[in-house]
């Protein structure tokens, strides 16, 4: 399905974020590819059943762990990379046997018809339906029973989707978002350091969920680094980034309202960008200094090009101030020394985590991709996603012989019967 | 501020100082945790006779003794457990450090149960120990004395800020449920579950769910039939059936209906001589609410064996109930009680019909010498788990994953998988700033050259092995060198 209709894929994709063709085929067909391959060369190993470790009580017997389909599942994907986050977990919940209802995103409209027509020419209707619409469509989805619930978005929106979940006890995933600090510390060479930031932030015009989503840096660090900022925006978007052809758009006249909004009301300088275009819902690659904590790029997750600028005192205050928060998707460090790295590191929770860049980390299927607290539930990517939608079974099979050691557990008890068992049950043959 | 608002805070604010997170802090926890089972063994036992009339024996047996492996398991192997774990990479990241960290969630909150009062809340303790957490005890109220021995003793031998003791009943349990909590524990019924789970979306907070359901046993009219009877009586009967993953009722063909009823009942008196009622080895219900709940299931079905019951005494006789109807009152509910109902059936076939239409179950048990019929079983069927030939012996192997599935639970614990339960495996790319050569590939502006390497770089559709990739990653240094000078910059 993705082989055979690229070009239509790539032309919803333009429609509804203006994507640029590059970041299209990566971050949405490349990146669902890979997943695929992965999958379709691992599934036999990872279906097969998983022998344990024994304790000499338990030596005559088969342990296993098998994995088994959890029934049918419930995907629900947004807007901002809506083929990959629609599908990605889609390849898991096949992989591991379920059955599936999607639900694409409304706001995403071109690409959600392109899914509902294309989808059911490829996949049976009556495992893996296609559900259309919008909150009280999804509403009403949620009142039905799952096996599984899968939701990226929003946190406010999660918290509805559990207490859906809650009523049938039903296992959710939540990949959420958050605000992902980006910290510049110490000894760092500044320029390439900016283009990845660039990069990172400003792909898919700051609307991702890992994208940093402001930085921290000392003021001799931040002074070094906004010409560093300028100079990459150039050298990728050009001096009139509108006329570029490698920057998305925001994706709805709301979200362009709600961000120009923040902008607004921000205290900030801005010292590169600031131009916007209601017509064309385009917002130009923005970078604010002098914004304090309290301002309103910090209220909320911005999801969109605008980078502010935290000075802070020294490392310790940097990551005081991220701990203050809640945990993010993702946090980014960069640096040329290995100490400051490893005290962030150490002494931060975030869903995951890259030194000297952004966002790349999750193109490892090695790596599950998820959040923790604030920033989501639960993890997927390659194995993971199998995993996610599989339940772990633990199967014994015992044998019929040796009814003579089980009379050590029967009543009546005894001192020396216990004494016997605890020895063959605690050794471990670990 | 509540005394439970005041236990979570202190509880924070000393996970916050970074004290449980160095292995050397979680080993003497969980050593101090070991000897106070060793030196307080008596005091355990006594309270368990009070509350449940269980045995000194029976105490170690189903409680402590388990939960000491678990330790002994956590102590040898936490540092393991919480080394990185480096992941597989692909030739973009390829000389990176890729790899998984285990980390503590924060504040971890236990709500226990009263059957096993020490396994079920202890061993989801020794994990949030072992995985460097806080944690807040809330054992159930429903075992008086148990809970007031815990409520003494766990201060007395490890950290009381990191790991406070809540007791109390429904109001408390609620205002503990209204504080943030990096994840809930929780082990009872369903009912409950779905309470908690909806009361730990108000902070998004992930839970783990050891819930019940009823647990089919299916005995195949070719087994040993003695054999059979015999573990299956042992596993309804200890604890008084007061056990989630007790064999709930009996699926078997008709023609051995009255040999399996003489079976069960000659290991009754086996393990609990004539008269169990004076028997040290047979428990007692836990109170007056739950023995009328269970005399009620009772009502309208035939009793083979037992049926004898003193309300004064919360005693109720081993039973074994015979030609049970899938409408009868005691298959509309989990028993959790001396009661084994026996449903005739006609075929393998049809015991998988019946077992699917009900809820998925903590535990499923198969009795057959048939691995056919095992794998049938084990492939048509879905269950927390499955054990074939014998009840509940799999809750003791620490390799195992213990939890269930749809209606019995979500998670699981022991062993390991109690860690990595209450742990975040954060994702970490480790990444230098040279070799930003490379990355201009993947900058704008774009161009269709570009994107045939960038493609090339991330798409990891080869196992190449360890030399292989070095081999490879010599040639691509190499003809990256080549590309970037002459066609990207």
């Amino acid at each position: 399905m993705v082989n055979e209709n690229e070009e239509q894929i790539l032309k919803a994709l333009h429609q509804d974020l203006a994507k640029p063709k590059f970041e299209a085929i990566l971050s949405e067909l490349v990146i669902l590819t890979n997943e695929l391959h992965y999958a379709i060369s691992n599934l036999r190993s990872w279906m097969q059943p998983e022998y344990v470790s024994k304790s000499l009580a338990t030596r005559f017997d088969d342990c296993f762990v098998q994995r088994e389909p959890l029934g049918v599942v419930l995907i629900i994907a947004p807007w901002n990379y809506p083929l990959q986050l629609l599908l990605l977990p889609l390849v898991g919940a096949i992989a591991a046997g379920n059955c599936a209802v999607i639900k694409p995103s409304e706001i995403s409209l071109a690409t959600e018809n392109l899914m509902a027509e294309l989808i059911p020419r490829y996949l049976s209707q009556d495992c893996y339906a296609v559900v259309r619409g919008g909150p009280e469509e999804t509403k009403a989805l949620l009142e039905n029973r799952f096996d599984h619930i899968f939701y990226t978005g929003s946190q406010s929106v999660a918290r509805s989707i559990l207490q859906a979940a809650s009523v049938h006890l039903t296992p959710v995933t939540l990949e959420l978002g958050g605000k992902c600090p980006g910290f510049i510390y110490g000894h760092v060479n500044i320029v390439a350091a900016a283009r990845r930031l660039v990069w990172a932030k400003f792909f898919n015009a700051g609307q991702s969920c890992v994208a940093p989503d402001y930085l921290l840096c000392t003021r001799a660090t931040q002074d070094t680094l906004v010409p560093a900022l300028r100079q990459a925006l150039e050298d990728f978007y050009g001096t009139n980034p509108q006329t570029c052809p490698d920057l998305s758009r925001i994706v709805s006249p709301r979200h362009w309202t709600r961000l120009m909004n923040l902008l607004g009301r921000s205290k900030g300088k801005v010292v590169v960008g600031g131009e916007s275009n209601e017509e064309d819902k385009y917002i130009a690659p923005t970078v604010l200094v002098d914004v304090t904590e309290d301002d309103a790029l910090m209220e909320e997750e911005i999801f969109g090009p605008i980078l502010p600028i935290i000075t802070v005192e020294s490392l310790e205050k940097g990551i005081e101030f991220i701990n203050c928060r809640e945990k993010p998707l993702a946090l980014y460090v960069f640096s040329d020394e290995s100490s400051v790295i490893n005290m962030v590191l150490e002494k931060t929770s975030s869903g995951g985590f890259v030194s000297n860049d952004g966002i790349i980390h999750m193109s490892l299927p090695g790596l599950p991709f998820g959040g923790v607290g604030g920033s989501g539930w639960g993890s997927y990517h390659g194995r993971w996603g199998f995993e996610t939608f599989s339940h772990r079974k633990a199967c014994m099979l015992r044998g019929w012989a040796l009814e003579r050691l089980n009379g050590l557990r029967y009543p009546p008890y005894r001192d020396d019967k216990l004494g016997w068992l605890r020895w063959t049950c605690v050794i471990d043959s670990n | 501020m509540s005394r439970e608002q005041e236990a979570v805070a202190r509880a924070r604010k000393a996970f916050q100082t970074g004290r449980s997170k160095p292995i050397e802090y979680r080993i003497q926890q969980l050593k101090n945790l070991q000897r106070m089972f060793t030196e307080r063994q008596k005091v355990i036992s006594d309270a368990m006779k009070k509350d449940l009339n269980k045995s000194e024996v029976g105490t170690q047996l189903y409680e402590t003794m388990g939960l000491e492996g678990e330790i002994n398991l956590a102590l040898k192997k936490v540092k393991e457990w919480a080394a990185p774990r480096p992941v597989e990479k692909n030739l973009l990241t390829l000389s990176d450090t890729v790899y998984i960290q285990p980390e503590p969630l924060g504040v971890v909150l236990i709500i226990g149960a009263w059957n096993y009062p020490w396994a079920v809340t202890i061993q989801p303790l020794i994990g949030a120990i072992a995985a460097g957490n806080a944690a807040v005890v809330k054992p159930s109220e429903v075992c008086v004395h148990t809970a007031k021995v815990m409520e003494s003793l766990l201060p007395l031998y490890i950290d009381k800020e990191l790991y406070p003791v809540v007791t109390g009943g429904i109001p408390e349990t609620q205002e503990l449920l209204r504080q943030r909590f990096d994840h809930i524990f929780y082990t009872g019924n369903s009912a409950v579950g779905k309470v908690i789970m909806e009361a730990a979306a108000k902070h998004l907070t992930p839970v783990t769910l050891e819930l019940g359901g009823k647990s089919p046993c299916y005995i195949d009219k070719n087994c040993d039939i003695s054999i059979a009877c015999r573990r299956v009586a042992w596993g309804k009967y200890t604890n008084c059936g007061q056990t989630c993953i007790a064999p709930d009722y009996i699926l078997c063909d008709p023609s051995i209906q009255d040999r399996v009823i003489a079976e069960v009942k000659k290991s009754i008196q086996d393990f609990y001589t004539d008269n169990p009622k004076t028997c040290p080895d047979y428990g007692r219900i836990i109170n007056q609410r739950h023995f009328k709940r269970i005399m009620a299931l009772m009502e309208d079905s035939t009793i083979a064996v037992g049926g004898d019951n003193d309300e004064s005494d919360c005693y109720i006789a081993p039973t074994v109930l015979r030609d049970v109807k899938p409408e009868a009152k005691v298959m509309q509910e989990e028993i959790f009680g001396p009661l084994l109902p026996i449903i005739p059936i006609s075929s393998l076939d049809e015991a998988i019909k019946f077992i699917n239409k009900g809820e998925k179950p903590l535990a499923l048990y198969v009795f057959t010498p048939d691995d056919k019929i095992i794998n049938k079983m084990k492939n048509e069927t879905s269950s927390g788990g499955l054990l074939a030939n014998d009840c509940l012996v799999h809750y003791s192997v620490s390799s195992l994953p213990f939890g269930g599935v749809g209606n019995s639970g979500m998670g699981c614990y022991h062993g390991r998988f109690s860690f990595d339960q209450l742990s975040h495996l954060r994702s970490c790319l480790i990444k230098q700033l040279k070799m930003e050569g490379v990355n201009n590939m993947r900058y704008p502006p774009h161009t269709p050259k570009k994107l045939g390497w960038a493609r090339f770089f991330i798409l990891n559709s080869v196992d190449l092995g360890w030399a292989g990739r070095m081999a490879l990653l010599a040639v691509l240094a190499v003809v990256a060198a080549v590309v970037i000078q002459n066609y990207l910059l």
